[in-house]
């Protein structure tokens, strides 16, 4: 039985003569948190930004190998269809600043032009604001705009947008780095929260993020997955020596 | 070097200036019992102190550690053994200390020759040269030096094993024996936990140098666990 929502087989992504992933397999199982990291320019961002094909919009980009969600290939599938179940929230929160908190949880209905009931729009606005642990701090307000939100607000607004559409997975490109330490702390029990229901791939420079809030943790380097484990493993005794001078920042 | 590196550095240090300071204590007490000075003995008691600061400067280094730099990996698992070994060289500080106090208390001196037949010397040399070692493994990050500390602590729990036996002729040849007998068996069971000690600091060697964990297996099987 496939127990594998994201799997990646001798995945490579190129940007022109950039060869910015290099041979990748991950198998990556369902409601768990995956930590990726990694050094500036070691591919981790460009891996997670092929998983929901956002890597393909850049000139000159292209890729080779397998990524799947679930059984299907992702670079078979409308790619449209792959960012309704694989969502995205990147580093800083970027609600839609012409949009209500209203609007912008449901504005990938809205911009995809899918008509919903009011009575449905309404329910799918409570559940994701409640899932994003925002609803109780929005309720009264929700027709205002979501840029009146803090940093922290607009971050769990985002990721209200993403989790509006039911994905099976939700990316995060740097999450909190814009965040003081109190969001980011909430942030980090969200997605205590939100594994139960969806997978999470979490791309962080904050080491101890990682080991805070993830199942699994993947380290990369030089565009190469080098160890991908227990993240309680890889921080207590990691088998690559790459891996354990990049985590004691031994890295040079 | 990272400021993280430089702090382990130092504690790594301070880890070996304590067991300069331990080894010298047991070597002192065992001077001590063999030439029944008192004096030294005392000095012995006095150091103890000394041993005992040791222990609590290394304690509240750890914890800045821990506090300050979010330690992972090899570190983490160093300033884990850091802790442990901490633990035990000041308990074998309280051995030298133990020993030292039973020549300050008592009224005869050690007859050499029970010394001798008792294997107390012998036992003692063992004890000393195994904490030797364990200091070497440390330093060095030698496992294979550490590894070896398993069975050379079988020596000290054999003479120990045999001590009722050796203690009870000592007795019986004369019962005016009886007080420094007993002072003998203590003495051996304060050298067999020397032994313990040291096979403790053994592990915490292997478990931060080979993130292998070699506590609680029983001896035959620590050994072949441990050579995995």
């Amino acid at each position: 039985m496939e127990h594998s929502v994201i799997s990646a087989s001798n995945f490579n992504a190129w940007f022109g003569d950039n060869h910015a992933v290099k041979d990748v397999s991950i198998k990556i199982e369902k409601n768990q948190v995956i930590a990726v990291m990694g050094p500036s320019g070691c591919g981790k961002t460009t891996f997670l930004r092929c998983i929901n094909r956002m890597h393909e919009l850049v000139p000159g980009a292209r890729t080779e190998g397998t990524l799947k969600l679930y059984t299907d290939d992702i670079y078979t599938m409308n790619p449209i269809y792959v960012r309704y179940k694989i969502g995205m929230v990147f580093q800083r929160p970027n609600p839609f600043p012409n949009l209500s908190i209203y609007d912008n949880v449901v504005a990938g209905y809205k911009l995809n032009g899918l008509k919903i009931p009011k009575a449905e729009m309404d329910h799918i606005v409570e559940k994701s604001l409640t899932s994003a642990a925002l609803w109780n701090e929005v309720k009264d307000s929700l027709h205002k705009k979501g840029t009146f939100l803090s940093g922290g607000q607009q971050q769990r607004l985002c990721i209200a947008r993403a989790i509006a559409m039911e994905p099976e997975v939700i990316l995060f490109d740097e999450p909190t780095s814009a965040l003081d330490p109190i969001s980011t702390s909430s942030i980090e029990a969200l997605f205590h929260e939100l594994k139960a229901n969806y997978t999470l791939i979490i791309v962080t420079h904050n080491m101890q993020q990682a080991a805070r809030v993830s199942d699994k943790t993947a380290f990369f380097y030089l565009g190469e997955l080098v160890e991908f484990d227990n993240t309680r493993q890889m921080f207590t005794a990691p088998k690559d020596k790459r891996t354990q001078n990049y985590i004691t920042g031994r890295f040079s | 070097m990272t400021p993280l590196e430089n702090e382990l550095s130092a504690l790594k240090k301070e880890l070996i200036s304590m067991w300069i300071l331990v080894q010298s204590q047991l070597n002192k007490a065992k001077e001590a019992m063999v030439q029944f000075d008192k004096d030294l003995a005392r000095e012995v008691l006095v150091k103890e102190k000394r041993v005992n600061s040791f222990e609590l400067k290394i304690d509240r280094d750890c914890e800045n550690i821990f506090a300050l730099h979010c330690p992972v990996a090899v570190d983490l698992r160093f300033l884990l053994a850091a802790l442990k070994i901490n633990t035990n060289l000041e308990r074998i500080g309280d051995i030298a200390a133990g020993i030292a106090l039973y020549v300050v208390e008592s009224a005869v001196n050690f007859d050499v020759k029970a010394l001798e037949s008792t294997s107390i010397l012998r036992m003692y040399d063992e004890a000393v040269n195994i904490l030797i070692d364990t200091r070497a493994a440390f330093e060095k990050e030698d496992t294979v030096l550490a590894r070896s500390i398993f069975k050379r602590d079988d020596v000290l729990d054999a003479i120990n094993m045999n001590a009722p036996e050796v203690i009870g002729e000592l007795i019986k040849a004369d019962m005016n024996n009886l007080p420094e007998a007993l002072y003998m068996l203590s003495i051996i069971r304060k050298l067999e936990r020397v032994g313990d000690q040291s096979k403790n600091i053994a592990e915490e060697i292997i478990f931060y140098v080979e993130a292998k964990i070699l506590k609680h297996f029983e001896s035959g099987k620590r050994r072949v666990a441990g050579e995995e």
